[in-house]
C-alpha cells in the first residue's frame, strides 16, 4: 500500500534534482571563485578531523615532533593499545563505557522514533481542538536550548527518582522536539486518499498509524535516528549521572583528554572511535535524510 | 441551545484517538520541556537553595543580575558577541555552501555534503581543537607559526584572554553547519526546475540574479527553519567554551550566559538566581527568533 506514495516522492524530488540542461550565463570567473571558496572552507572543515585521525595512528615520538606534521609517517596501533590499557586499568572497564553509550543511544532512539511519530501523525493528518496550540508550543521549544531547562529538569528528575540512572538521559530524549517537528512536516505529504481508503476498509487509527503511516515515513525515521544519535552518542550524562559505572564513552574521552600531554595519543584514538560511528551512519543514510529535510520548511 | 463548550467537548470525544496517540509524547514533553520553563520563571522571583522552601523576593534576582553582577555582564556581552558573529556567519555559510554544493554532480555533492557536515555530526569531538591550539611547540598552530618564524615562543592560545574568544568563535563556526545546512541542501533540490527555465526566458542574466529572484524566495520555508536552528545554537555557546577555555575561563574571557547559569545552578546552588539567568536567556532566544522569523517572512515579497 505504501508503494504509490514512495514512488511519488522519488519522482517529485528526482525531477527537481535534474537541472535544466542549459542554465543562464555562468561566468567562468564566478564559477572559479565559488569553487575556490568551497575548496578552502572544505579544507577548514575536514583538516581538523584528518589531523585527529592521523594523530590516532602516530607513534608517540611522532606526536611530539617539531615541526608537527599533519599526516602520519609510521602508522601504529599503539595509541589504541594505550587507550585500552589506560581504561582497562580503571575500575570501570572500557567495555562498560561503550555499553552505556550504546544502550543510552539505542533506547533513546527507539523510544523517540515511536513516540514522536505517534504524536506527529495526528498533528499532520487529523483536525482536533488544540492542534494549533500544541504545534505552536513545539515550534517555540525549538527556539531555546536545553540549557534553559536543565536545572528545573534536575529537580523534576529527582522527584521522579531518575537521577543517576540511564533514564535521566533516555526519557527526556523521547520528547525531543526537533524530531517531532521534522516527522510532522514529512507526514503531511502522505496523500490523504491512502488514509481514507484504509479508514473505509475499517482500520482503526492505531492500525493506520502502524501499518500505513509508519512504513511510509522511513526516510524520516532515519533522520530522527541520526539527529538523536548525534545528541545521545556525544552525551556525557548532562550532569544527571554520577556513578562511574553508568557514565558514557564521551565522558571517558573527557577523562582521557584531561590527562594532558602524556595522553595525547590515547585522546586522538578515542576521538577517532567517537567520530567514526556517526559519520559511517550518515554516509549510509544521507540521501534519505536529505529527502526528509526537503519538507522541513516552516510555513506561515 | 448547545454551548460552545459542549460542542468542543463533542469534538474532543470524536477525536479521542488523536489524543491517545499524542499522549505519551506530549506528557513527556510537558514534564521535561514546558514545566521546566514555567518552574524556571516562577523560581526566578524567589530565593531558593534546594534545602529551604523557596522564598519570594520579587525582582531582586533581576536587579542583582543587571546591576551588581559584573561577571553576568561579561557573560551577556560574550554571548551577544558570539551570537552576533556566529549566528549570521554560520547562517550565510550554511546557505552559500549548500548552494555551491547543489551545482555539483550527485556523487561529488554527496561527498562535499559529508565534508561540511562531518564536524557537527562527529559526536562532540571538538576537544581535538585542544591538540591544534595546544600551548606547547607540538600543537600544530604553534608548530607552524614557529616553523615559519612568525613567532619565537609558543603561544598559550587558550590561556591568553585575547585569543580565547576568536578561537571559540572559530570552533563554533566549524561546528555550525548542522541541521540547517542539511535543510538548505534539501530545499535547493526541491526548487522547481521549470522556474529557472521560466526565469531565463524572463530575462534573468546571471546566477546571482537567479539566486536572488528565484532560489531564495522558493526556499523561504527552509530559510526560516534554518534560521531557528542557527540562532538557537548561536546563543547557547557553553560546551565548547568549557572544553577549550576551561571553567571558569581565564578572567572570565569565555564566560557565557549558559556557563554562568551552570556556575550558579550546579556549583553555588543559588537556584532562584540561576533561574533568573535561565529566564533571561530564554527570553533573549525566543525574542530574537520571533523577530528574525518576522523579517524572513518578508524575503521575496
Amino acid at each position: 500500500m505504501n508503494i504509490p506514495f514512495q514512488a511519488n516522492t522519488r519522482r517529485r524530488i528526482g525531477r527537481a534534482v535534474r537541472m535544466p540542461k542549459k542554465r543562464v550565463n555562468r561566468s567562468a570567473w564566478g564559477t572559479f571563485s565559488l569553487f575556490a571558496l568551497l575548496t578552502l572552507f572544505g579544507a577548514f572543515m575536514i583538516l581538523p578531523l584528518v589531523y585527529a585521525i592521523n594523530n590516532a595512528f602516530k607513534p608517540l615520538d611522532e606526536i611530539f615532533i617539531f615541526p608537527p606534521t599533519l599526516f602520519v609517517r609510521n602508522p601504529t596501533l599503539n595509541n589504541f593499545v594505550d587507550l585500552f590499557n589506560l581504561l582497562g586499568n580503571s575500575w570501570v572497564p572500557f567495555s562498560r563505557y561503550i555499553f552505556n553509550t550504546v544502550f543510552i543511544t539505542g533506547a533513546g532512539i527507539i523510544g523517540h522514533v515511536i513516540f514522536a511519530s505517534a504524536a506527529a501523525y495526528p498533528l499532520a493528518k487529523h483536525h482536533f481542538p488544540g492542534k494549533k496550540v500544541l504545534f505552536t508550543i513545539v515550534v517555540l521549544s525549538l527556539m531555546f536550548t536545553p540549557a534553559v531547562t536543565a536545572m528545573p529538569n534536575y529537580m523534576i528528575m529527582s522527584w521522579l527518582g531518575l537521577i543517576d540512572t540511564y533514564w535521566a538521559v533516555i526519557v527526556p530524549a523521547f520528547a525531543y522536539s526537533l524530531g517531532l517537528y521534522l516527522m510532522k512536516q514529512f507526514m503531511e505529504q502522505i496523500p490523504d486518499v491512502l488514509l481514507e481508503a484504509a479508514k473505509i476498509d475499517g482500520a482503526s487509527e492505531y492500525r493506520i498509524f502502524w501499518t500505513i503511516v509508519m512504513p511510509n515515513v522511513k526516510p524520516a525515521w532515519l533522520t530522527l535516528i541520526i539527529l538523536l544519535f548525534q545528541i545521545l552518542w556525544g552525551s556525557d550524562g548532562n550532569g544527571f549521572i554520577y556513578s562511574e559505572q553508568l557514565k558514557s564513552l564521551h565522558f571517558a574521552a573527557g577523562q582521557v583528554v584531561a590527562g594532558g600531554i602524556a595522553r595525547s595519543g590515547a585522546a586522538a584514538a578515542v576521538a577517532l572511535i567517537l567520530m567514526s560511528v556517526p559519520i559511517t551512519l550518515f554516509v549510509f543514510s544521507q540521501s534519505r535524510i536529505i529527502e526528509t529535510m526537503a519538507t522541513s520548511g516552516m510555513k506561515d | 441551545m448547545q454551548s460552545w463548550w459542549s460542542l468542543k467537548w463533542h469534538e474532543i470525544r470524536a477525536n479521542k484517538h488523536s489524543y491517545f496517540l499524542m499522549a505519551p509524547y506530549m506528557i513527556l514533553f510537558a514534564v521535561f520541556t514546558v514545566l521546566p520553563v514555567l518552574v524556571s520563571i516562577v523560581l526566578s522571583f524567589t530565593y531558593f537553595n534546594m534545602l529551604e522552601f523557596p522564598k519570594f523576593i520579587g525582582w531582586q534576582n533581576y536587579t542583582r543580575l543587571f546591576l551588581e553582577d559584573d561577571v553576568f555582564l561579561i557573560a551577556l556581552k560574550n554571548t551577544l558577541l558570539f551570537a552576533v558573529i556566529t549566528g549570521p556567519i554560520s547562517y550565510i555559510a550554511c546557505f552559500v555552501f549548500a548552494w555551491i554544493i547543489n551545482e555539483l554532480s550527485p556523487k561529488l555533492r554527496a561527498v562535499m555534503t559529508l565534508v561540511f557536515y562531518a564536524p557537527s555530526i562527529s559526536g562532540n569531538v571538538y576537544f581535538i581543537w585542544l591538540m591544534i591550539f595546544s600551548g606547547d611547540r607540538y600543537g600544530i598552530m604553534n608548530g607552524l607559526l614557529l616553523r615559519f618564524g612568525f613567532i619565537l615562543e609558543p603561544i598559550l592560545w587558550l590561556k591568553t584572554e585575547g585569543y580565547i574568544m576568536p578561537i571559540i568563535i572559530l570552533v563554533q563556526l566549524w561546528l555550525s553547519l548542522g541541521t540547517g545546512f542539511l535543510a538548505f541542501i534539501a530545499g535547493l533540490q526541491t526548487v522547481d526546475g521549470t522556474l529557472y527555465e521560466a526565469g531565463a526566458v524572463d530575462g534573468i542574466k546571471n546566477r546571482w540574479q537567479e539566486l536572488w529572484y528565484i532560489t531564495l524566495p522558493s526556499m523561504r520555508p527552509q530559510l526560516m527553519f534554518g534560521a531557528v536552528i542557527q540562532i538557537t545554537t548561536a546563543f547557547a555557546v557553553a560546551d565548547v567554551s568549557i572544553a577549550l577555555a576551561g571553567f571558569p575561563s581565564v578572567n572570565y574571557a569565555a564566560e557565557t550566559i549558559v556557563t554562568h547559569l551552570i556556575d550558579f545552578g550546579t556549583t553555588r546552588f543559588e537556584m532562584g538566581y540561576a533561574s533568573a539567568i535561565a529566564t533571561v536567556l530564554f527570553l533573549i532566544m525566543v525574542a530574537t527568533n520571533l523577530l528574525v522569523q518576522k523579517l524572513l517572512r518578508k524575503v521575496g515579497e
